[in-house]
């Protein structure tokens, strides 16, 4: 039943040799010492400082949603770093490789890179881009701030919350060994058929490109899940659904996006996996296959993807812009509206990514006008974001600055998409670099928003605030990178230059093709800038340190708790009654009032069973590459042990008890008069009682409500 | 604005010390919910993947779903796994009483039903490859097969569910995690239930008669 593959398969190791282990390539072979190196000298320097117990207990093994949110973070900054080093890559050769003087090294005929090589870092900048970078950090984000703003003790689900950082992070790792063992996908990030096939790509990089997409899609999947859930039952008590914080509202709109589309994606390389395992016809070019169903497989869940990155985007600025506006968020009810609205078109629109297929004026009109009608909620956007910064007291912190580059990124990045829409235009520029211009300033959108929230939660995770000027400077360098790669870009595409181009052959290109290497060059002083605002930051720390509420004219619940976030979030569950509770509160002046009486609190275990079966997917994922079959099956059943194990043992959480939580209110609380040079009103007894029934308790037959206490929502 | 539906901020609750938050139940019930919701969409997106591989051209030179496919035979299949359904269902209503012997017949039942189901399945592909019906025949054979199996790969963790689900009941008797599982459980064998109605309608039936 399995198909015969070409080159050497043993039982054993499958297709795995010596000789896919690329050492003789000039570029990766360098690349590897200098990992070997890196990773010796951290794990040398954990075990010198014997951090492994501390990693062990606070990190890898908790269920903490803002530790999983910071290593999401974390992960989405590391592979951001990567997908830039990617795309420093592509500059480099197309401005090298130009015209036929150009001359040639390590093998390749012009530029540095074959083919073959080029297409492959093409692919992992765009697969690494959308769904390594910008999918984690923003999860990342949704999981720090989602369960702070409706005022819960943590997600939903806490356990399933680190299985899905853990899948996304062996993707993470599936792709980065994809560099020292065997090759990486040279399909194009979205892959077509039937190139992927395994009678055209017969080597393991398009088994690494599917598995690493078949992972991240679980883990996103997963954490939608858990948002979604989070949203509708966490709520605190009087968080009617139009109190909820504006960012909680992006993230439920993403998040069923999310639910919704990625079993789309998974079943499109899933029936790409059965063409190159089993031998099956879904996307051949004979026997009855068909090539289009691929495409349309894959855009049905490719274009909510789009949304799904960036309406947590808008939902960050829809944060910032208030907060150093110092009004309400103008037209709360149409941002909501708006935000909804964009997800339901965005199931609409997904053929606007190939008009070129040739499906007549009446299917390409339509899905042209649906195209078009994403302008109108995203139009709202923009007038609501202007709207409340007019007239208001606006405070040009870096946070702020980087929303409003967001702004003018998403007109410029919005309106060259309106003309994509048209198909007589995009038939013109269909494939060029002008598409290429236009889909990364509206990703650059969501990197902008995501600096911007770096900045503007950075405190309220760690306690102090990151260096203004150093962001700054960060934000001007970055900014000047981006007009410089993408305003040649624009040009070229109107030019003719095509996407994905090893070799350009027109020589009067040149100057705009220099222009986007400075540019790249500028980016490079801006990842430099991050880096310093780092270091800068983190050694100034105690003098940057800040109370609740670190900006002083915040918004929602998340301010409401101290700087850094405890680990239980609110000593007391906040009743809400207003829509932007903090403020309201402030405005009232008693945004200080403290609980003044503490009770048992009921929290999760940390479980190392998540980490384990994230372990164990990469497993899987790394031994149906090379189809090492019995270690997929070896690995399979393990993960399915694992999980009835753990559901076995169930997790009865632990207590803390109110003279506990009040100790701890307590000297949070002389921290933050140390900070704020007066402390908040305070007084109340500890009562001890109250903890919520949970598992492993006997529940009433069903019919009758369960002790633990009804849905109060 | 936000001040106008707002209490009076001297009088207003500002902490709700005895907040219990939600019911596990129900909020494990709903997020199993949404995870069935993202498994329609996965059968959905194998329906159209079949629909598109359906036209004449799809099969190629080989044979079509008319000459393969045995509506009576598979008739069998979908009674044995509504009857499968009904037995878990029995065997819940068995909980509502705290009877858990009841349970344990409900789920035994549905777990033998279920594997008469596989079995009867398992069969029908090593018929369908005997008469040279494989995914390797044609686009069309491998939407059908895929499809079918995708399915009855559900079938097959749902009958190791139920092995475990027995044994958890029968070592710690209905407790918040066991009976919230059993409600999950239900939502997924019910949901494969719905799911074989429109495999049966659109790839055993209307391929029939096609």
């Amino acid at each position: 039943m399995l198909v015969q593959v070409p080159g050497g398969w043993n039982p054993l190791l499958g297709r795995l040799a010596i000789d896919q282990i690329p050492y003789t390539n000039p570029i990766l072979a360098p690349l590897f010492v200098a990992v070997v190196i890196g990773a010796v000298i951290i794990l040398g320097l954990i075990t010198y400082y014997h951090k492994w117990g501390y990693l062990w207990k606070e990190w890898l093994t908790t269920v903490d949603h803002k530790k999983l949110g910071v290593m999401y973070i974390i992960l989405g900054l590391v592979m951001l770093f990567r997908g830039f080093i990617d795309g420093l890559m592509i500059r480099t050769q197309q401005v090298w490789a130009n015209g036929p003087q150009s001359s040639g090294v390590f093998g390749a005929v012009h530029g540095y890179l074959t083919p073959f090589h080029f297409g492959q870092v093409y692919s992992a900048h765009g697969l690494i881009m959308i769904l390594l970078a910008a999918t984690p950090l923003l999860v990342g984000f949704m999981n720090i701030i989602v369960p702070l703003q409706v005022g819960a003790r943590d997600m939903a689900y806490p356990y399933l919350n680190a299985l899905g950082l853990w899948i996304t992070a062996a993707a993470v790792a599936l792709i980065m060994i994809s560099l020292f063992v065997g090759d990486f996908a040279h399909n194009g990030w979205f892959g077509y058929a039937p190139i992927f096939e395994l009678q055209y790509s017969p080597g393991v990089g398009v088994d690494y490109w599917i598995w690493t997409l078949e992972l991240t899609a679980l883990g996103t999947t997963l954490g939608g899940i858990n948002l979604i859930a989070t949203i509708v039952k966490m709520r605190a008590p009087g968080m009617t659904w139009f109190r909820l914080p504006i960012f909680t509202w992006a993230s439920l709109s993403a998040n069923i996006i999310a639910l919704t589309s990625f079993p789309a994606l998974q079943v499109a390389l899933f029936l790409v996996a059965c063409d190159r395992y089993l031998g099956s016809h879904f996307f051949t070019a004979g026997f009855g296959g068909n090539l289009m169903l691929y495409t349309n497989l894959f855009w049905i869940w490719g274009h909510p993807e789009v949304y799904f990155v960036i309406l947590p985007a808008f939902g960050m600025m829809s944060e910032i812009f208030p907060a150093f506006s110092e009004k309400p968020l103008f037209g709360y009810i149409t941002m909501v509206a708006a935000s909804f609205a964009i997800a339901g078109v965005s199931w609409l629109v997904w053929l606007h990514h190939f008009f070129t297929m040739g499906a007549g004026p009446d299917v390409n009109s339509f899905f042209s006008v649906a195209t078009m009608l994403v302008g109108i909620p995203t139009g709202v956007k923009v007038f609501n974001w202007a709207f409340t910064m007019y007239r208001g007291r606006i405070t040009y912190t870096a946070a702020m600055l980087w929303a409003i580059g967001a702004l003018f990124l998403l007109l410029v990045g919005g309106l060259t998409g309106m003309m994509l829409a048209i198909p007589a235009i995009n038939y013109m520029v269909h494939n060029s670099v002008f598409v290429i211009a236009h889909f990364h300033s509206m990703l650059l959108v969501i990197v902008y928003a995501i600096f911007g929230s770096v900045l503007f939660w950075f405190p309220k995770v760690f306690g102090f605030k990151l260096d203004e000027f150093w962001a700054k400077t960060m934000f001007w360098l970055f900014s000047a990178g981006s007009v410089l790669v993408f305003v040649p870009m624009y040009m070229l595409g109107f030019m003719g230059q095509t996407r994905r181009l090893d070799y350009v052959f027109n020589t009067a290109w040149h100057p705009y093709l220099v222009t986007e290497e400075i540019g790249i060059a500028v980016y490079c002083l801006s990842v430099a800038a991050f880096f310093v605002l780092l270091y800068v930051s983190i050694r100034d720390r105690v003098k940057n340190r800040v109370g609740q509420d670190a900006w002083g004219t915040s918004r929602s619940l998340e301010w409401l708790t101290h700087s850094p976030v405890p680990f239980y979030n609110f000593a007391v569950t906040p009743h809400v009654n207003a829509r932007d509770e903090l403020a309201w509160r402030r405005h009232n002046g008693i945004n200080e009032a403290q609980p003044t009486q503490y009770v048992d609190i009921h929290m999760p275990n940390n479980t190392g069973v998540a980490i384990y079966i994230g372990a164990l997917t990469f497993v899987l994922g790394f031994a149906l590459t090379w189809r090492v079959w019995w270690l997929c099956l070896l690995s399979l059943v393990a993960i399915i042990v694992l999980m009835i194990v753990r559901s076995w043992r169930g997790d009865p959480g632990y207590i803390i008890t109110a003279a506990e939580l009040e100790k701890m209110e307590r000297e949070a609380m002389q921290r933050q008069q140390q900070v704020e040079g007066h402390l908040p009103h305070h007084g109340g007894q500890a009562v001890p009682g109250g903890a919520m029934a949970y598992e492993g308790q006997k529940v009433s037959p069903l019919g009758t409500p369960p002790s633990s206490g009804g849905d109060h929502h | 604005m936000s001040a106008h539906d707002s209490p009076d901020p001297s009088k207003a609750v500002l902490w709700d010390t005895h907040y219990h938050g939600h019911d596990v139940i129900s909020t494990r019930s709903f997020g199993y919910f949404l995870y069935l919701l993202s498994d329609g969409m996965l059968f959905a997106t194998l329906f159209a993947a079949y629909g598109v591989l359906s036209y004449s051209h799809s099969y190629f030179n080989g044979q079509t779903p008319a000459d393969f496919v045995h509506p009576w035979y598979t008739f069998t299949q979908t009674v044995a796994l509504f009857l499968s359904v009904l037995a878990y269902g029995m065997g819940m209503s068995a909980v509502k009483k705290g009877n858990k012997a009841g349970l344990m017949n409900g789920l035994i039942a549905a777990f033998v039903l279920g594997v008469i189901f596989l079995g009867l399945d398992i069969h029908d592909m090593m018929d369908l490859a005997a008469h040279g019906v494989t995914v390797q025949t044609s686009g069309g054979a491998s939407a059908f097969i895929v499809l079918t199996q995708v399915h009855a790969a559900h079938i097959f963790f749902g009958l190791l569910w139920i092995l475990v689900m027995m044994a958890q009941v029968a070592a710690k008797g209905f407790t918040t995690d066991t009976v919230g599982r059993l409600l999950s459980l239900r939502m997924f064998w019910h949901l494969q239930a719905i799911i074989w109605v429109f495999v049966f309608v659109f790839v055993y039936l209307w391929g029939y008669m096609s």
